[in-house]
């Protein structure tokens, strides 16, 4: 209503005011509607100003765009917020450029347009803009026209791109005026080729406008639908016959059907001394005792006919429901269809890919978590619980640095190896306290370790608080790596699989071809030969123990610093980390490699079925490694010799 | 041991048990506890019955479940459903009669539906609620369900030869599996809701929860008398022998032409029949399960009584549920005294978890009998053993349990 | 002397109320149901301060009815069953008046069948899915008509939102509140095909692909905008992978319905900033009433970092209208004081009356707010007072529902078959 008494009022005063005049004067004309636009409501107070032709009304709706404008209270007047100093706030008039006044900041309004009107100054200001000598905004210009394309919009474009200095520009000014074209061209030839230039380019603005191309509507007829039609709906296949049915009652071909409510409705409305149609009412307490009363009614001719089930079956086969194309050219639908096609089978592939690389980052994430289980279960056969805490401790050590090293990429690199001491010193602590009693009563160990873990959670959140902390992330690894406009991964998750790389290598050498890993290998076959040729058990145990639980604790600040950290992050692996171990393998590290591999995809697989039901996901994935090792109970990769048992 | 159901400690639980139902009832009548203690209690019972059950398939067979608390759920759930079912029916009733045409089956079953699912944005039953309209039959699910999973489970897992700790594990996934399905809205059961307002019984409505809470602290202390001696009588005899020898020595037992699969499969069954039964008491005490309830923490938590009470002695691992479930409540219900240390104050509701945590490393390390080993102290039979007698023995290696 | 014009002004007022039973022992006792341990305590601890805090303030300003007010506090720690058991015990033991508490719909679920068997008082202070209105509670927390569909009218409206992604954890509250909305949008236009739902486990922490997906639902160049009932820590992860893809709150803006002030407190929040939130209150109000609050919250705890949020204010108006209308039936019978609830009005922090209706719900306005840098909220948008609505509109079974305890008597009233459905709630 507002917009239209806006709209009403501007279209009789507009030619009046179209002498000269300045910005101020118009604004406050709209005051209220400057103060707190509207999306819908702004255009009028846009259109206006540009109408004016007045040389500031760009500049001003760029800063009104930023949110530097405020109203001062006293005067009611617009002003440019300038250097604000302490609680007094500088105003800049907005036709001269000039600082007008020094108020205290209580006495201005800060006017704060919210996103839709912020795109609706973006659209207004794109003509000002494309030719502007900063690329930035000339690039934001652009983002503007994508998001919303205009037909007016392809003159400007088209007068910018001969004199476009920035070639990467000029080909983005190109393509959108090619998508221009494609939706708004002049002829159906202008069009067509336009569609055909779009098929090289998967980026969404390409689909997009494809998909505006190829809008349709539903007509239901009796006979052949006319216009371009796009397909017609199959009963069964894409509507049901209830559906398909409503459809033409909606069309007013047909009349409603009269479902079970409607007939206790009828029958309600017309009983009569406790019966109704020749029924007693008491005995109407099944539905065909109802339809068989509500039949009796029809025949009295008081309600609407009951359509049979043969009556509709008739209906359906005499009517069309069918989509019908927007766009009455068919040359340009079948252009539009086949170029669509040709980009959807390159969509569908770096889908594939994208996903692909989802589940190659989950995968790393849970082979970081579970690197230092497979060490400490695979190689040693001790069941620790505690393994999560162990993450969780690395997690807080990360936490704890940023507190005193505000810089995120120093307090990252003292963070990494600190957590491993950390998380390392507290897996000795256990080996040398606890499970070094119980190396012969793996089952106790378990208990044991877990008794620590519930003990270390609380710890952790008595000292910490329930709540989530924050773990930043340093600048370098904020944004993506985009290679296409499909897939794309977070810098973090590469950071991440580099980091699960690089643990592989590491623990392949030391293992392979170190001495302490001859050891460890020869603790693991056989304990007893091995003390005899003089390697302590003892010792290597402590060292393993110590490694795997550093391990964790740096698993722990890459997992904070995608995720959360808080007291039950630990736990929240602990299971997916033993699963990974078995399913992979005990006692070797390829084998874990493979156990996140296989759970990384399985669960990134199932979630692409039914990605609304990521929990459904979990599930299924573990159903099928319950199946799994049923059938493999040795895991992916069966280790010989005795620390697989037998 | 000497192979006998009756030997003197089943007669002195069975005995303690009844004087402490007698004791609690007079006491309940003279106003001195509570009715959510009784509640407590009765509760208690309950996870004292599955802390047995616990302890047949580890401590007299040596399999570590780490998800018998998803059939106690489950007999929860079984209940459940016919206690919301039914107790929906009496609720909608009166309003449905009030209509001027009699309502059609449909009718009612809509109206329940659209009651019970309302809160998870849905009115139509699901197939699993096929037979919640039967008491009958939900009794029986609560057997049957947990009685199949265990069967299909167990067999899957047995015949393949998967033991130690790879069972634990795998035991521990079937019982996240379980949680993660119920928590979704999908599953049919609520979601996370679960079914509540289980404590008002359908039928009961005037029977006031004072009396009610006294039936099922009876009905929960016969269920448990009644376990412990199907369970006595199951671990003396031919088949405890074979079970004990199944967790002392597997392949032996094997080598001896038992059919060690069966043996376990039918441990296993079994005990989470019991389990399954031990729930629906407990639930309806509750009065609201959600699956929460059968995350895997809460069936370590049923070990660690098991253990802390102490292993291959049934009623130690009664002793231990009901010990520790009970000072649980006693420190997190904030009961429990503070204790100042200068400038910081321990709060038990903060710290209680860390005492239990430690004090559980500390029975493993150093009493691995539990509360029930001071029963041997008392008998002067045994010296302290830091290894136990129960596992492989100290000749034995650590491959037998780590096998596979 | 007040006490005697209190007595009369009822008794003018509401002639029905009896006035024999009217002997109140002293002190009135005002039970405080919040978990101090567990998952739970970080959010209702702060509930339980204030409560203690309007308590003391009821207690310096005369008390009610001429008693002092005692507050008993309970910790039925974060544990659903034991909710139930606690108010058991605060209504048979303590023999509490009213209760203030319950945080989880799972908890008020729990608590439900106690309160209304022993004819309990409860107010409950936390937004919540609706469906429900029982004899017992009033809920002075947001209906969704209070909080998610005006946030939903402000993205179809002001910013031009043509798809949506519901993103919720999979929990009731998400799932009956992303019910209605997807009616809600269908009947405003939005095809279902252009709705995008989506559950994840509580702590759901990889985001990456959820995220994908909503960015890719506006490859077709519509106005993507997130409707995000995610809870606690999952938020952190979530907010994480956004600004990792580059999606900026201009390009598609997410309004949250469980992020307030406290959840920022501890997070980094520049990630979030032009996201938006709504709520009923948002600690920027500008208000003289909402300065006083703060300020005597900030004595209070003595803590000037802590920030005050929406459910403070719901108990806030929950306690002050319960002391008003004691004050007004002069007794604390639980019958006696509900009738009198009836209609109470108290200021809003954020300006305004609100009003508590016939159906146990609160009227209070709806604000909009972007989330700031510093952890506050810029509030762009507020409504005029919102009646709570039980039952909404927006689903066909409960569209024909109404609540009216003072004339219908009956919290599911069938305006269908004009009957009663059934005096006491579904669990």
């Amino acid at each position: 209503m507002r917009a239209f008494l806006i709209a009403f009022l501007c279209c009789v005063l507009s030619p009046v005011m179209a002498a000269a005049q300045d910005l101020q004067t118009v604004l406050q004309r709209y005051a209220e509607e400057v103060e707190s636009p509207g999306r819908q409501t702004v255009g009028v107070v846009i259109d206006d100003l540009l109408a004016a032709e007045l040389p500031t009304a760009p500049a001003f709706l760029g800063y009104w765009q930023d949110r530097q404008i405020v109203r001062n209270q006293d005067d009611g007047l617009f002003y440019r917020a300038g250097e604000r100093e302490g609680e007094t706030l500088e105003l800049i008039d907005l036709d001269s450029g000039e600082v007008a006044m020094a108020v205290p900041t209580a006495s201005v309004t800060e006017v704060r347009p919210n996103g839709g009107v912020r795109r609706e100054l973006g659209a207004a200001l794109v003509r000002f803009q494309l030719a502007d000598p900063d690329p930035a905004v000339r690039r934001s210009a652009l983002a503007s026209i994508a998001r919303s394309p205009d037909p007016d919009q392809i003159a400007p474009l088209d007068a910018s791109i001969a004199d476009e200095p920035d070639a990467a520009i000029r080909d983005e000014k190109v393509r959108l005026r090619n998508i221009l074209a494609a939706r708004f061209g002049d002829t159906p030839e202008i069009r067509v080729e336009a569609i055909r230039n779009l098929g090289g380019s998967i980026a969404p603005i390409s689909r997009a406008a494809l998909a505006q191309i190829l809008s349709t509507t539903e007509v239901v007829t009796q006979g052949d639908p006319d216009g371009n039609v796009a397909r017609l709906l199959d009963v069964g296949r894409d509507l049901t016959r209830v559906e398909a049915y409503a459809r033409l009652v909606d069309a007013g071909l047909v009349p409603p059907r009269v479902s079970d409510t409607d007939i206790r409705n009828a029958l309600i409305a017309n009983i009569a001394e406790g019966t109704v149609g020749g029924w007693a009412v008491t005995e109407l307490d099944t539905v065909a005792a109802r339809r068989a009363a509500y039949v009796a009614l029809e025949a009295e001719g008081v309600v609407p006919p009951f359509i049979t089930e043969e009556e509709i079956e008739a209906a359906l086969s005499d009517h069309t429901i069918a989509l019908v194309y927007n766009e009455d050219d068919p040359a340009i639908t079948q252009a539009a269809e086949q170029t669509l096609a040709g980009i959807d089978r390159r969509v569908a592939a770096s889908n594939g890919a994208d996903l692909a690389i989802d589940a190659v980052s989950l995968a790393s994430i849970y082979f970081l978590a579970a690197i230092g289980l497979a060490i400490t279960f695979g190689v040693m056969g001790v069941i620790n619980m505690a393994h999560g805490e162990f993450i969780m401790i690395g997690a807080y050590t990360g936490y704890v640095v940023q507190q005193y090293v505000p810089d995120y990429t120093l307090s990252l690199i003292i963070a990494l190896p600190l957590a491993f001491v950390v998380a390392a010193a507290a897996g000795v602590a256990l080996e040398r306290l606890v499970i070094r009693h119980l190396y012969h009563r793996p089952l106790e160990t378990l208990l044991a370790t877990f008794g620590i873990s519930i003990a270390l959670q609380q710890l952790a959140k008595n000292i910490f608080g329930t709540q989530a902390r924050p773990l930043t992330a340093p600048g370098w690894l904020d944004g993506q790596w985009v290679m296409n406009e499909i897939i794309g991964v977070s810098y973090i998750r590469v950071a991440i699989f580099v980091l699960a790389l690089l643990f592989l290598g590491l623990l392949l050498f030391i293992l392979n071809r170190t001495r302490l890993g001859l050891e460890v290998r020869a603790v693991t076959q056989n304990p007893g030969m091995a003390a005899s040729m003089g390697i302590d058990p003892d010792k290597i145990n402590m060292a393993t123990f110590a490694l795997g639980s550093g391990i964790a604790g740096i698993a722990g600040v890459a997992i904070g610093l995608y995720g959360q950290v808080t007291s039950e992050m630990g736990a929240n692996y602990i299971v997916q980390s033993f699963m990974t171990v078995v399913v992979g393998g005990v006692g070797n590290v390829w084998g874990t490699l493979a156990g996140a591999g296989l759970i990384g995809m399985l669960q990134k697989g199932i979630e692409s079925f039914n990605p609304s039901n990521t929990l459904a996901a979990q599930t299924f994935m573990i159903l099928f490694i319950i199946i799994f090792i049923q059938f493999r109970p040795r895991g992916i990769v069966a280790l010989k010799g005795r620390a697989a048992g037998d | 041991m000497r192979n006998d159901v009756f030997k003197p400690s089943t007669l002195l639980f069975l005995g303690a048990l009844a004087v402490f139902a007698i004791v609690v009832t007079i006491m309940a009548g003279q106003g001195m506890v509570s009715t959510s203690f009784v509640k407590t209690l009765g509760k208690t019972l309950c996870l004292c019955l599955a802390a047995i059950a616990m302890d047949v398939i580890w401590g007299y067979t040596g399999i570590l479940s780490l998800g018998h608390m998803a059939f106690f759920g489950l007999g929860g759930y079984m209940i459940g459903m016919w206690l919301m079912y039914a107790r929906t029916e009496t609720l909608v009733a009166p309003g449905l009669a009030a209509q001027p045409l009699p309502p059609t089956e449909g009718e009612v079953r809509d109206a329940i539906g659209s009651q019970i699912f309302g809160v998870v944005g849905s009115s139509d039953f699901p197939m699993i609620w096929m037979f919640a309209d039967s008491l009958v039959l939900q009794l029986a699910l609560v057997v049957l369900v947990p009685s199949l999973l265990a069967l299909v489970f167990g067999w899957l897992a047995f015949r393949s030869r998967v033991t130690g700790v790879y069972l634990s594990i795998l035991t521990q996934a079937m019982t996240l599996a379980l949680a993660l399905y119920l928590f979704q809205n999908d599953s049919g059961l609520r979601g996370n809701n679960g079914l509540s307002g289980l404590q008002n019984i359908p039928g009961f409505e005037d029977v006031p929860q004072s009396t009610l809470s006294l039936s099922f602290f009876w009905a929960s202390a016969f269920a448990l008398a009644a376990g412990y001696l199907l369970f006595a009588w199951v671990v003396s005899g031919r088949m405890g022998s074979v079970l004990r020898a199944i967790r002392d020595d597997e392949q032996r037992v094997r080598f001896l032409g038992y059919q060690v699969e069966h043996y376990k499969l039918f441990a296993f069954v079994l005990t989470a029949a019991v389990t399954g039964i031990a729930g629906a008491l407990y639930y309806p005490q509750a009065g609201i399960i959600n699956p929460a309830e059968i995350a895997p923490i809460a069936s370590i938590y049923l070990a660690v009584w098991v253990a802390i009470g102490g292993r291959g002695r049934l009623y130690g691992a009664a002793i231990g549920a009901a010990v520790v479930s009970l000072l649980s409540s006693w420190f997190t219900g904030g009961a429990a005294p503070n204790i100042a240390l200068g400038d910081y104050a321990i709060r038990w509701t903060d710290w209680w978890l860390v005492l239990l945590g430690v004090s559980f490393v500390c029975v493993t390390l150093f009493a691995p009998k539990g509360i029930g080993g001071l029963v041997d102290l008392l008998q002067r039979r045994l010296p302290v053993d830091r290894t136990g007698d129960f596992g492989p023995d100290k000749g034995s290696k650590r491959a037998e349990e780590t096998a596979q | 002397m007040k006490l005697r014009s209190s007595l009369l002004s009822s008794a003018l007022i509401l002639a029905a109320v009896p006035l024999a039973a009217q002997e109140t022992t002293c002190p009135v006792q005002v039970g405080v149901l919040h978990s101090l341990s567990g998952t739970m305590a970080i959010s209702e601890t702060t509930l339980k301060d204030v409560m203690l805090m309007l308590v003391d303030q009821q207690n310096a300003a005369g008390g009610v009815l001429g008693c002092d007010i005692e507050a008993v506090v309970v910790d039925p720690a974060s544990d659903w069953p034991l909710y139930a058991e606690k108010a058991r015990e605060l209504l048979t033991q303590q023999e509490v008046d009213v209760i203030f508490g319950n945080w989880t719909s799972v908890s008020r679920k729990a608590v439900l069948p106690v309160i209304e068997e022993l004819n309990g008082l409860l107010f409950y202070p936390v937004q919540y899915e609706g469906e429900e209105s029982s004899r017992n509670v009033f809920y002075t927390g947001a209906a969704p008509n209070q909080q998610a569909i005006p946030a939903v009218d402000y993205f179809l409206e002001e910013l031009g939102v043509e798809k949506f992604a519901l993103l919720g954890t999979d929990y009731v509250y998400p799932r009956t509140t992303n019910n209605i909305l997807e009616s809600y949008l269908q009947d405003n236009g939005i095809s279902e095909e252009n709705i995008f739902v989506n559950y994840t486990p509580f702590s759901h922490a990889d985001w990456a692909t959820i995220v994908s997906d909503v960015i890719e639902l506006g490859s077709d160049g519509s106005q993507v905008g997130v409707i995000s009932t995610i809870n606690g820590d999952a938020n952190v992860g979530f907010y994480k992978e956004l600004a990792a893809q580059g999606v900026s709150a201009d390009d598609i803006p997410v309004v949250a319905f469980s992020v307030g002030e406290e959840e920022l407190s501890g997070l980094d929040t520049s990630n979030l900033e032009g996201h938006l939130a709504a709520w009923n209150y948002f600690m920027s109000a500008d208000t003289p009433a909402n300065a006083d609050f703060i300020a005597a919250w900030h004595e209070f705890i003595g803590d000037e970092d802590r920030v005050t949020n929406d459910p403070m204010e719901a108990h806030y108006i929950g306690f002050n209208m319960w002391v008003n209308a004691v004050e007004q039936a002069g007794t604390t019978d639980v019958d006696a004081v509900r009738e009198a609830m009836w209609g109470q009005e108290v200021p809003n922090l954020t300006g305004g009356t609100a009003v508590m209706g016939a159906d146990h719900h609160l009227s209070k306005p709806v604000l909009i707010g972007e989330i700031r840098a510093d952890g506050q909220f810029d509030i762009i948008s507020q409504t005029d007072p919102v009646a709570g609505d039980a039952w909404t509109d927006f689903l066909p079974e409960s569209a024909v529902l109404v609540s009216d305890w003072k004339d219908l008597g009956c919290g599911m009233y069938n305006t269908e078959t004009e009957t009663c459905v059934q005096l006491t709630s579904n669990y």
